[in-house]
């Protein structure tokens, strides 16, 4: 009697395993000896190499074991992955390098002093960037203040009026989200600074960013508004309501946590805008609350002015500066993502 | 005649005037991004009219930028063609690198990741999305310019024979090589996001029936999902051109704007109209002011016409999907 071994041709043999350890030795030796005789140096290059070489391999055995159909499948997954690597490793450096250098000026004086005691190359347990958190809290504050009635009336327009120029409206939106940064500051400048505004001043820099984040806030809103169950307007209009009331008392609370995150995804927008800062607001040492006369600073225009500066004590500033600025930006975009992810459960 | 013909009654209500100040009001709160579109033209437009009197075609054609000695505006010379020849190389090979790597992590997040790594990648890639252009100014001057300079030497070593990766001068930094790198990192969000969309949309029946026939996974991609999601892709490609376009302070940093022409893309010599703008505003003298402003009236321009473009490929995907 032949006894029946059941046969697993899923499972990978002990012969297809030393085979594929085989290979990713190549294709060690191989990267090695590429650093060696090439130009190639560094840990980069080295897995970069690696990579290849491995991929290649590892889709020729598959190809002999399975035909190339399969090398071809192995080949693409592996391509991917590569790829998914590539756009990780800049978001992990980006984090890493911010945090890392930020450290080192990270001080109380950061958050309590400006810099009109501190000489550029001071130590950074001197002076700080008071000014500049001031400045974006006031600027943020205005542009929010402009950009939230009118991101949200846009929005309106398109879920409750829905007249003729709805779709006219959409493209105008979509397109003004396009606007680079440097032209909104440039308007602002030759219709503001150089006109009424009489000079640099707070409440420019905050025109400038009430036109980036107009685009993000109406877009979101528009999103949340349609969210609103058509009934809850109906019952609004059949109990005899008017449409100013059914959208005041009903539309719009309805929608508030979902307005408050379209708010928050565009201070998180505009927080980081550097460009049209420097063509309206220019930036200050000292601490400005006024929005209406003279230059005042804000946190990506310290981080900038500090690193054109060239000077080691400055960097260091302005690595703080962007480490604050980054945390602030992800702790808003966090709370906007819980905001949601709340209301759609 | 057909008096007995039954009539529809028409409806006629009069609204009341609270109703009517608040649709006023609503429509005025919707034209506004009409009104600041066309205020930015018509600002931009009339404080640089005398640019173009004065310079013409050539404002675009000419490499040169010589200040004037604040009496006329002849007195200087006032051309971009240097800067937005440097700009369209600069996005063009931003797009080249970013988009395989977008599709692919596209790819990766939609139809091979597990499910467990979905979200997580999704937050990550919006997340890079919200990092400030500052911080990948200060990134790319400090962490990515040395890695790319030892590339670009490499590039050259070895293809040096190809004109544009030969380097008349060698000095690699502030290239706009390693401009195009930090560009592509900013706009693989914009192209990814747009991407996974349109291919988690990618009809399931289709890719079943795919498999049926006795397709492998690489093969179902490319016969069902990559064909629907093209124009998604080639829509969110030119949302992230018109961003490369127009990226100001993360450019700046990370580039050298020289007034002339240059093909060769290692070499530390390159050109962006919204970094110039930045890079001249602070000495310009009053004429030279309106120079920027007609600067930025054809950086305006252009990232207008691509980003239109832009929605209307999205939106007739959109559509139909």
């Amino acid at each position: 009697m032949a006894t029946v071994v059941p046969t697993r041709p899923w499972r990978a043999t002990p012969q297809v395993l030393a085979t594929e350890a085989a290979g990713l030795a190549v294709a060690l030796v191989l990267m090695l000896l590429t650093l060696r005789f090439t130009g190639f140096s560094g840990p980069l290059a080295a897995a970069l190499l690696f990579i290849v070489y491995a991929t290649a391999i590892s889709a020729g055995l598959e190809g002999r074991r399975r035909g190339l159909r399969a090398a071809q499948d192995a080949f693409v997954r592996a391509l991917l992955i590569t790829a998914t690597v590539v756009v990780l490793l800049p978001l992990v450096s980006i984090m890493w390098t911010v945090i890392d250098n930020g450290r080192a000026a990270l001080r109380p004086n950061f958050f309590t002093q400006d810099l009109t005691s501190a000489s550029a190359t001071g130590p950074v347990d001197q002076g700080g960037a008071a000014q500049a958190i001031v400045g974006s809290i006031e600027l943020v504050g205005f542009a929010t203040l402009i950009a939230m009635p009118l991101g949200i009336l846009s929005a309106l327009y398109l879920t409750e009026i829905r007249g003729r120029l709805s779709g006219a409206i959409r493209f105008l939106t979509q397109a003004m989200a396009g606007v680079p940064s440097v032209v909104a500051g440039l308007f602002v400048y030759s219709a503001w600074v150089l006109g009424p505004g009489k000079g640099f001043s707070g409440f420019a820099g905050a025109l400038a960013l009430a036109i980036l984040m107009l685009p993000t806030v109406a877009r979101t809103a528009e999103e949340v508004l349609k969210l609103v169950p058509e009934h809850l307007r109906e019952a609004g209009l059949a109990l005899g309501g008017t449409q100013w009331r059914t959208v005041a008392t009903i539309v719009l609370p309805t929608a508030r946590s979902g307005l408050i995150t379209a708010g928050i995804l565009g201070v998180a927008r505009i927080a980081g805008e550097t460009a049209p800062l420097i063509l309206t607001v220019f930036g200050a040492v000292a601490i400005n609350t006024s929005m209406f006369n003279g230059p005042m600073s804000a946190l990506p225009l310290y981080v900038f002015n500090e690193l054109k500066l060239g000077l080691d004590m400055a960097y260091a500033r302005a690595w703080t500066g962007a480490l604050v600025l980054m945390v602030l930006v992800l702790v808003l975009f966090a709370f906007a993502r819980w905001l949601g992810g709340r209301k759609t459960r | 005649m057909a008096d007995n013909a039954v009539q529809p009654r028409t409806i006629t209500t009069t609204p009341r005037t609270s109703d009517r100040v608040f649709r006023g009001i609503v429509t005025a709160g919707g034209l506004t991004s009409l009104i600041i579109l066309g205020l930015i033209a018509i600002f931009l437009a009339s404080k640089s009219h005398a640019v173009f009197s004065t310079f013409g075609w050539h404002f675009i054609t000419d490499a040169t930028w010589n200040p004037d000695d604040g009496t006329t505006m002849s007195t200087g010379q006032y051309g971009i063609g240097a800067m937005l020849v440097g700009t369209l190389i600069t996005a063009a090979m931003a797009i080249l690198f970013a988009v395989p790597v977008a599709v692919g992590l596209a790819l990766f997040m939609t139809h091979y990741a597990p499910a467990w790594m979905r979200t997580p990648l999704t937050l990550l890639v919006d997340l890079m999305a919200a990092i400030p252009s500052i911080v990948f100014g200060l990134w790319g001057f400090f962490v990515l310019m040395p890695i790319a300079m030892h590339w670009s030497e490499l590039i050259n070593h070895y293809l040096g024979w190809i004109p544009i990766f030969s380097v008349p001068v060698p000095i690699f930094d502030r290239s706009p090589f390693i401009a195009s790198l930090v560009l592509a990192v900013m706009i693989v969000p914009i192209i990814t996001a747009i991407a996974r969309e349109v291919y988690a949309q990618a009809p399931r029946d289709h890719i079943e029936a795919a498999y049926a026939l006795g397709a492998t996974k690489w093969v179902a991609l490319r016969t069902v999902v990559i064909p629907h999601g093209r124009a998604g892709v080639v829509g969110g490609t030119m949302l992230g051109l018109g961003r490369a376009l127009g990226e100001t302070v993360a450019v700046y940093m990370v580039l050298n704007l020289v007034y002339a022409v240059n093909w060769h893309v290692l070499q530390s010599a390159g050109g962006s109209v919204a970094s110039m703008i930045v890079n001249k505003f602070g000495e310009a003298t009053p004429n030279e002011v309106q120079g920027l402003m007609a600067a930025g009236l054809v950086l305006f321009l252009l990232t207008l016409v691509v980003n239109l473009a832009a929605n209307l490929v999205v939106r007739r995907t959109s559509r139909g999907a």
